[in-house]
């Protein structure tokens, strides 16, 4: 096995474990720290892609900015506490027969798709530097690009009128 | 540098994604907290992000990459607005349990 193989294996190992660990840890302030860690190693998995600007975008806006929003409301709530009442059995058991099917299809169904024939393309051309990815960002994809910037507009505006208090008496 | 999937293969990255997503679809069903459910869509889309990167890499293409960009800017708008109707559903009926949110139940 090469070593890239074995930092693969062990990246995805640490992956779906810690992805794991975030749904059946009881505390969700547990579940919350298992989930940066299955963030970082998502971000390996992009370094290994020598995907670097997204490694680090993933880096900045997952685990920096959507974790740091979640612990701060998990702590406003007051959520760190085990006092979560489970699902009702039946419906715990039809999870986990919906996980084990699901999983099981899902793989036999690529194990049987068709494999690839030949090699894979290594041009070695470079399509994924920074400055590759603001070319076509800012050229092909520009009115997205600019919608993106409205819809993130709009979340904010949305997201300051919901948490805002409601007067009394209205 | 040579293609990195010439080691891994897309294989692998395939089941690695799949099994992920299979994760999420499980904490949505599993877990009655809210924020878990939406730390599981999270792992969803962080699945899709995987699977995306993988088909850029594959096909030596840019445009992978730019569609998980927008991906990203979605699911930062998704959270936040989310995370202000948890916290005004908190504020209205004292707990995030998505059990009790059966008002327009018939």
């Amino acid at each position: 096995m090469s070593p890239i193989l074995i930092t693969f294996y062990f990246l995805a190992a640490i992956t779906l474990a810690s992805a794991f660990l975030t749904i059946y840890s009881k505390n969700p302030i547990h579940s919350a720290i298992y989930l940066i860690i299955c963030f970082f190693s998502i971000g390996g998995h992009y370094l290994l892609f020598n995907a670097q600007f997204l490694a680090i975008v993933h880096i900045i806006v997952y685990a920096g900015a959507i974790m740091v929003l979640m612990l701060f409301t998990i702590m406003l709530m007051n959520l760190n506490k085990e006092d979560e009442v489970h699902k009702p059995r039946i419906t715990r058991l039809g999870a986990i027969v919906v996980f084990i099917v699901m999983s099981i299809v899902l793989v036999t169904i690529f194990i049987n798709s068709k494999t690839i024939v030949g090699e894979y393309d290594t041009s070695g051309e470079d399509f994924q530097s920074i400055k590759k990815l603001g070319n076509v960002l800012l050229n092909e994809y520009m009115v997205p690009f600019e919608y993106a910037s409205v819809l993130l507009l709009v979340a904010m505006i949305g997201t300051v009128l919901l948490s805002k208090k409601e007067k009394s008496g209205k | 540098m040579g293609n990195i999937l010439n080691e891994i293969g897309i294989e692998n990255y395939i089941f690695l994604s799949v099994l992920l997503f299979c994760i999420g679809v499980f904490g949505v069903l599993y877990r009655r907290n809210a924020i878990i459910v939406f730390m599981s869509i999270e792992i969803m889309l962080n699945a899709v992000n995987l699977l995306f990167v993988a088909f850029s890499t594959y096909h030596q293409d840019a445009e992978g990459q730019v569609f998980v960009f927008f991906s990203m800017a979605v699911a930062a708008a998704e959270v936040a607005v989310g995370l202000a109707i948890l916290v005004s559903v908190f504020r209205n009926l004292g707990s995030i349990d998505i059990d009790n949110l059966k008002n327009l139940k018939g």
